[in-house]
């Protein structure tokens, strides 16, 4: 029924279980909620850190990081669809299109809302597409319902296309920034409310550099680390919402939902219901990354939204390993960060990204980090294959 | 717990219910009716139309004609999960757990049938959601207790045992806190010891108040537990009564053996 948790343990997936094992120490709630704080800081800290190896030396690591942050973000909002709901989405671009559209149609083409007005009504706009396209189509099941949501990510695209209202094929310009707050970002002033200086690796000792800071709310074209702090503060909020919203009576009936559908409605889950709020709910977190995107990019068109990056989105979710909100995130930041981080082989980047993902499926098919129920599943596998092991060698 | 009515009240009423699938008829003119308190068994030769007499009543497939009436509505046309609320509930012949879900949250499913927590009182952890979930989780353990599962309530569906399984089946359709328990084959790969327990589960289950429909191939657990019995025999009812009176049912014998004159007529 479910093509993504039917897997074969590897050899891998147990070596990991047991370099885990020393690490259970920390498997209660005080420490857990330290190790958090300190994972989190050190997110919005690695734009300045500068770190070694994991920086890009070939792009802006700032920018690439809102990419990773963005495709982190979108990853979150599919899992919705596809891992809790188990429905196959693949015309998800459609809805990262609505969101970026709305605000620059907002913000610059039509009105000249602020952004942070803009931004609430995006995502509403995209969830009440979610429910349009949603509602005649969640009757279909299956495969059925990845072709029908796949031409709608190509329809949306196409209408844009061919809409003067909405730009045509020249897109939307001169998209504005979110407003700095305190002093305007210009030449050799990042503004902002205060700085804070990046690290420099190469001038040791001296590794705080003065002459390199980036200005907190300060947005502007040059430096790419603020809205990469603004996204960051919106994945870490839909992730809480997410992790409230899947462990409830909510989160239940999408896992009955994807597991049997008949049984569900037998129990008394309204499952079109919940399809319908899982794609709601999807599209909406898709909608919110395009509008950041938008703002950040300041320049949107027809082919920013290519068929491909549904696929692209869809291969973060499975990659990271479908279910899985910090899987998600993992495979978000793969897809993202993998053809950036290997700029310099210019046009064997690609080809490296496709083998990555290639040994990534061999090796560990139900995805980076699965879900805690396919571990559970790993963890009983490899306890029947050590009984097994011990009754023949007795 | 549903409350215990006076006995005798009619739960559930098939009145002249016919089923075609093009020129199938599945089920052809069935008229018969629970009453509450009861453990009514419905039993026939393969083929004979049970399954399809459960679908139609819990709404999978639509009667071609006829009525059916659960506590004194018509379930005509209501979707699957409404009929669920009304206090209808029902197992699976193959086995139709969760299989990803830990043996509790499948019993948690059922107990949120009736849950009136949505997305917003979920993201808002509002003070119904955490009495709902609170009383969803204690509800579906002491189910899993009732139906001797509870040790293994952490453990994901799929990894139980199979007569676990269906064990774990029979609580989370009672966790819907139905009216109407219907068991569709539950005994069905059990050896003789496991249908003596399951003989115990069924009659504790009436003991609670609910009232029990057991589709059942094994004549010796049906007549042991049921108190009437309905016999199907392709699609059309042929005999309904005590277990007594229908284990010397001329024609329910010639059902379940065959007679001569039928072999001929057949040949």
């Amino acid at each position: 029924m479910n093509a993504y948790y039917d897997f074969a343990p590897s050899g891998l997936a147990r070596g990991w279980a047991a370099f885990k094992r020393p690490f259970h120490v920390f498997d209660n709630r005080p420490s857990k909620i330290i190790l958090g704080i300190i994972a989190v800081l050190i997110a919005y800290a690695l734009p300045l850190l500068n770190l070694p190896i994991i920086t890009t030396p070939d792009s802006d690591f700032g920018g690439v990081l809102f990419d990773v942050a963005a495709y982190a973000l979108i990853a979150v909002g599919l899992n919705i669809v596809i891992g809790y709901a188990g429905l196959l989405d693949l015309g998800y671009v459609g809805f990262y299109a609505t969101g970026a559209y709305t605000v620059g149609v907002l913000t610059q083409y039509h009105w000249h809302w602020p952004f942070f007005l803009a931004l609430p009504v995006a995502i509403g706009v995209t969830m009440i597409t979610g429910v349009l396209l949603g509602a005649p189509t969640l009757r279909v099941r299956g495969d059925y319902l990845a072709i029908v949501t796949m031409g709608f990510g190509e329809i949306i695209r196409l209408i844009i296309t061919n809409t003067h209202w909405l730009g045509k094929s020249a897109g939307i310009s001169s998209i504005p920034m979110p407003p700095t707050v305190g002093t305007a970002p210009g030449a050799g002033n990042p503004g902002g409310l205060f700085q804070v200086p990046h690290l420099s690796w190469g001038t040791f000792p001296n590794v705080i550099d003065v002459g390199h800071k980036t200005g907190v709310l300060a947005f502007g074209v040059l430096d790419a680390i603020p809205f990469y702090w603004l996204i960051l503060t919106a994945l870490f909020i839909v992730l809480i919402g997410d992790k409230l919203v899947k462990e409830s009576r909510v989160g239940r009936a999408w896992e009955a939902t994807r597991e049997d559908e008949d049984a569900a409605e037998v129990m008394g889950v309204p499952t079109f219901k919940y399809k319908l709020l899982a794609f709601a709910l999807g599209a909406g977190i898709g909608g919110m990354s395009g509008a950041f995107y938008a703002t950040r990019q300041t320049f949107i068109q027809p082919q920013s939204f290519a068929l491909l990056l549904s696929e692209l989105f869809v291969a973060a979710v499975i990659v990271g390993g479908a279910g899985n909100r910090w899987g998600a995130v993992a495979g978000g930041a793969v897809v993202a960060y993998l053809p950036e981080r290997f700029r310099g082989f210019s046009d064997w980047r690609m080809l490296i990204f496709g083998i990555a993902l290639i040994v990534l499926a061999t090796w560990r098919p139900e995805g980076i980090f699965p879900p805690r129920r396919t571990r559970r599943a790993i963890r009983a596998e490899a306890v029947v294959e050590e009984l097994e092991g011990e009754t023949v060698d007795a | 717990m549903p409350e215990s009515h006076t006995a005798g009240r009619t739960l559930l009423e098939l009145d002249d219910v016919t089923i075609k699938f093009g020129g199938l008829t599945a089920l052809d003119g069935v008229t018969f009716d629970i009453k509450e308190g009861e453990i009514l068994g419905l039993i026939g030769p393969n083929g004979a139309g049970k399954t399809t007499c459960f679908n139609v009543m819990t709404g999978v497939y639509q009667a071609t004609s006829g009525h059916i009436r659960f506590d004194g509505q018509a379930l005509h046309k209501m979707p699957r999960h409404k009929i669920t609320r009304l206090g209808m509930a029902r197992t699976f012949q193959n086995i139709r757990l969760f299989k990803s879900m830990t043996a509790l949250e499948n019993v948690m499913v059922g107990a949120d049938a009736h849950s009136k927590v949505g997305f917003f009182r979920a993201l808002f952890r509002t003070p119904v959601h955490r009495k709902t979930e609170g009383e969803s989780r204690a509800r579906a353990l002491e189910l899993l207790k009732f139906v001797g599962v509870a040790g293994r309530a952490d453990e994901l569906a799929v990894n139980l045992s199979y007569g676990d399984q269906r064990r774990l089946e029979i609580a989370r359709a009672m966790a819907t806190n139905p009216k109407l328990l219907c068991l569709d084959e539950p005994a069905a790969g059990f050896n003789p010891a496991e249908k003596q327990r399951l003989m115990e589960l069924i009659r504790k289950v009436r003991d609670q108040g609910y009232t029990v429909l057991l589709i059942e191939h094994d004549m010796r657990l049906v007549m042991g537990v049921t108190d009437r019995i309905v016999v199907l025999e392709f699609g059309r009812k042929i005999a309904e009564g005590a277990p007594a009176e229908i284990r010397d049912n001329p024609a329910v014998i010639a059902a379940y053996l065959g007679v001569e004159e039928d072999d001929d007529a057949a040949s």
